[in-house]
């Protein structure tokens, strides 16, 4: 298939790519993009490791096609950070042990950050609605849950500082 | 230093080894219980996890090399096939195909099966290598693997491990005459006499337990990218054994070993089923060095389901004979399993039948039926997670049929030595574990719930509590090797060539390093996974890295802590008893002054660099070591529905000291969750008419979610296991695992008041059960 220009918002920037329009997001952002922090898990939807944010909702990467991601904010696991500062999400995760071997981890912090974004009091039953949909197969979960109540703590307490 | 060879006892996933190891030097000391250790035994995040959340940690997938071409294979659709012909011609030319590999042209290239070519004359199960497709794009590759023309000659085939062990069973692989791993199959364990003991019990009970193939799914998948430069082969491989790949890869493309460089930064999981390269690494390492472009090649997740490995089903019939006090006399068991169509190994089912209950007379028959299905890999504690359940579940029923409280039954029948060998255990904390987990637990008054609520609560909930018991190895041991070097401003590197795959390796590494160096943690860098700056390891697996590569690097950190002082010592002028080193600082013991940074003192010294070397000493002779633990369950069972939810696990293991409680706990919630998806969800369906796998993806294969965990209270003894290893530590990678789905299995049963018979306890399973059915 012939390639194509198309724009994308990502991480703040706005980036120019030719790449063909049967690629999926997934593939747009790692391979042209260089964006490996997105990971492939499966490719059919079920695993969550290739989630990323669309216009600010967890979206999965594999089964958006890229074409149709233009002039929309895309957030992958590489823009969550502030320069050197770890989102809150980032930090819990890495002291609270919440990323064994790391590799679902990126579809984790996005889905979890889409939670805060809207939610900084979300009960443990929310949490687990909104993370259901990423798998892992390390940390048996309990210490993700920990760690998105932690960086809530924490993020309740900056805002009321404010 | 001079060297001497030693012959050491290794036990590996419940087989005794027996190695020759070249050690030099001596290990320090054992950390004992009265050790002052400042960084080991405190909670420490992983050293890596930055890296980890920022999407900075790269792992094989993410490495993109220019002109890297991309591989993709097509695989089998038959179970049992010969490939008469292949046509590629139409396939070449596909825009940005550069080579297509098969049988016909690839010659007899030697996969890490069993000396058999990855492209050979049969297929031997659904997903089986046929051809290998190089483009430079993945598009492209995929729409030349479309055009390809195989010829398949059908032939017979089985699936059931049963039928492929009956007599007129078709031939997995016509090449040979008998479905199982060789003539010596089955095999059969036995001491005592089995037969005699059971017909003079005063209480048998016969129990067929079924666990099913279970599949690894680690998040990433195999695979390798691969690149040649005309002099060195260097490969990224998502492995557990960095030098298992470096002697594959080059075995297969007849290089030197120097030749091949083995790189492992970051993996997303292994489980079991990653040591070596894969055959899809060989053919990334083939491919790059036949064409001479980087080639990279990962399976995609139904490739992994079918064609990377699993724990096998089990078949599990126990006879057990008991005296009317519940004395056991007599087990007997007998294990068909399916190691698939190459699997040249059968996992240790019958290690808790030979080892975890006292008893004279043991009999344990291994069946291993070869079939036309992926083959077997290991799969954290393979065969022990599978062969405690059906123990432990039969035990329940003994206690049932003697009317006896079943905890009671197990501390009766305790085992204070090893019996396979008579030896006693080094450390043996089962019957504490016992008491500990039954009081959290509540085990004494685990009856009231029923007798409160005949029918469940809110007429359907029946709520239940069971238990299992855990043992496992864990104690590791030579050879390892590791390389300590300080560096003039007084940081330090520490070089192994171990793998960390996902447990906090790199952690607990720096850790013990930090605390013989005196230096704070954040000055001690670990470098691991990689063949060439790194010194020989093990494979990561068997529970074995920290007992195995821990005391090594903490060795070589002695070590070159004797030399800073030494230095020291010169510099300034004061005798060597005098001087320690703490948190980077160089301290007068006498005064207890400060007397400067240990860099303040190296950087005098026009560029020295201290490097000192550390080995895994031999293990222990005339004992046994071991990790003993159990876990108790509380689940809740819908009668309406058939669902199964686990309320509450609580876990006592005895891993001896424990390095990082936080990267521990961190393992034993993991091993507990997919234990639990072993008891509940996680199984491979086989349409037994096409011989194929009907689920290889997440979306019909279940493994737990976030939504299905249960509270877990986690205990441990924290003692350091002194005949263990200089750290006194063990492994805890797969302790946790293994009693999960049998304390499961116990307690559905105690909710049900009814034997169940298999795993996973899948809600039409229980609903047959409460309509009667087996």
């Amino acid at each position: 298939m012939e390639k194509q220009l198309m724009t994308f918002h990502v991480n703040g920037e706005t980036q120019e790519v030719a790449a063909s329009p049967t690629h999926t997001l997934l593939e747009v952002l790692r391979e042209e993009l260089d964006l490996t922090g997105v990971k492939h898990g499966c490719e059919l939807g079920q695993c969550g490791a290739c989630t990323v944010l669309v216009d600010g909702s967890p979206m999965l990467s594999c089964l958006m096609l890229a074409i149709e991601a233009q002039e929309c904010e895309i957030t992958t696991v590489e823009g969550l950070a502030q320069g050197n500062t770890l989102h809150p999400l980032q930090q819990a995760f890495a002291e609270r042990g919440a990323a064994q071997c790391g590799y679902c981890t990126p579809g984790f912090l996005l889905s979890g950050a889409a939670l805060l974004a809207e939610n900084t009091h979300p009960t443990r039953d929310e949490i687990q609605v909104a993370l259901a949909g990423n798998l892992c197969r390390c940390t048996g979960y309990t210490k993700i849950i920990e760690a998105v109540e932690l960086a809530a703590e924490r993020m309740r307490s900056v805002s009321e500082a404010h | 230093m001079p060297i001497r060879i030693v012959t050491t006892r290794l036990e590996f996933e419940g087989q005794v080894y027996e190695q020759r190891v070249v050690l030099e030097g001596d290990e320090p000391p054992v950390w004992d219980a009265a050790a002052d250790l400042h960084v080991v035994g405190k909670p420490t995040p992983r050293v890596d996890g930055r890296e980890r959340v920022t999407g900075a940690a790269q792992y094989t997938a993410d490495v993109h090399l220019p002109g890297m071409l991309i591989g993709v294979m097509l695989r089998s659709p038959h179970p049992h096939a010969r490939i008469v012909s292949i046509d590629a011609s139409e396939a070449e030319r596909v825009p940005g195909v550069r080579a297509i590999l098969h049988r016909f042209n690839t010659g007899d290239l030697k996969g890490t099966s069993a000396g058999r070519p990855i492209f050979a004359e049969e297929a031997l199960y659904q997903g089986a290598e046929v051809a290998f497709v190089l483009a430079e794009t993945r598009e492209q590759a995929e729409d030349a693997l479309r055009l390809i023309r195989v010829e398949y000659e059908l032939l017979p085939f089985v699936v059931d491990p049963e039928a492929a062990v009956a007599p007129d069973a078709p031939r997995v692989n016509t090449e040979q005459e008998r479905n199982t791993i060789s003539d010596e199959w089955p095999k059969t364990y036995e001491r005592g006499d089995v037969e005699k003991a059971l017909a003079e019990a005063d209480v048998t009970v016969e129990v067929t337990f079924e666990t099913p193939t279970a599949l690894h799914n680690a998040m990433e998948t195999h695979g390798g990218v691969a690149s040649w430069d005309g002099r060195t082969l260097t490969i990224w491989s998502s492995t557990q054994d960095v030098f298992g790949v470096r002697t594959q890869v080059a075995n297969a493309l007849g290089l030197q070993q120097n030749q091949v460089h083995v790189i492992k930064h970051y993996m997303g999981g292994g489980f079991g089923a990653k040591f070596g390269a894969h055959n899809s690494g060989i053919l990334a390492a083939y491919s790059a060095y036949t064409i001479g472009r980087p080639v990279r090649y990962m399976l995609d997740r139904t490739e992994e389901n079918l064609a990377a490995g699993n724990r096998p089903m089990s078949r599990q019939t126990y006879r057990l004979g008991a005296r009317r006090d519940g004395t056991l006399t007599a087990i007997d068991l007998r294990t068909l399993g399916n190691i698939g169509a190459l699997g040249g190994w059968f996992s240790s089912v019958g290690l808790p039948a030979k080892e975890l209950y006292q008893c004279e007379n043991v009999r344990s028959v291994d069946v291993p039926a070869r079939t036309n299905l992926g083959t077997q890999a290991s799969f954290r504690a393979p065969g022990v997670v599978e062969g405690i359940a059906g123990l432990e579940v039969a035990m329940d029923e003994l206690a049932r049929a003697l009317k006896m409280d079943s905890l009671e039954l197990r501390r009766k029948n305790h085992a204070p030595r090893y019996q396979l060998i008579d030896q006693p255990y080094a450390v043996k904390t089962l019957l504490e574990a016992y008491t500990e987990g039954a009081e959290r637990i509540g085990w004494a008054t685990r009856d009231d719930e029923q007798r409160r609520y005949p029918l469940g609560r809110d007429g359907h909930l029946r709520r239940g509590v069971g238990m299992a018991s855990q043992l496992w190895g864990g104690d590791g041991g030579p050879p390892a090797q590791a390389i300590a070097k300080l560096l003039p401003d007084g940081s330090a590197v520490i070089l192994t060539g171990t793998q960390d795959i996902g447990t906090g390796t790199r952690t607990v590494l720096a850790q013990i390093a930090a605390e013989e160096l005196g230096l704070p943690l954040d000055a001690v860098r670990v470098e691991l996974g990689e063949t060439e700056f790194g010194v020989f390891s093990p494979p990561s697996g068997g529970s074995m890295t920290l007992a195995s590569v821990g005391p090594a690097v903490r060795m070589a950190a002695v070590e070159a802590r004797k030399e800073m002082i030494e230095i020291v010592s010169h510099l300034a002028e004061a005798p060597i008893d005098a001087l320690d080193v703490r948190d980077g600082a160089i301290i007068n013991r006498e005064t207890g002054k400060e007397m400067g940074s240990v860099g303040s003192f190296l950087q005098q010294l026009e560029g020295h660099e201290i490097t000192a070397r550390g080995m895994r000493g031999p293990n222990a002779d005339g004992v046994i070591v071991r990790t003993f633990g159990a876990q108790f369950a509380e689940v809740e069972v819908d009668i309406g529905t058939g669902d199964v939810r686990v309320v509450r696990i609580v876990a006592v293991h005895d891993c001896g000291r424990i390095v990082n409680p936080l990267t521990f706990s961190s393992q034993m919630e993991g091993g507990i969750i997919q234990g639990l998806g072993l008891a509940l969800m996680e199984q491979r369906f086989v349409d037994e008419r096409l011989g194929a796998v009907m689920n290889p993806n997440f979306g019909d294969y279940k493994v737990p979610t976030i939504r299905d965990i249960p509270e877990i209270e986690i205990i441990t003894f924290n003692h350091p296991n002194e005949r263990a290893n200089t750290l006194g530590s063990l492994g805890a990678g797969e302790p946790p695992i293994i009693p999960t789905p049998g304390a499961i299995a116990n307690a559905v049963a105690h909710a049900l008041g009814r034997p169940v018979r298999r795993l996973p306890l899948t809600p039409d399973y229980i609903l047959n059960l409460l309509n009667g059915g087996e």
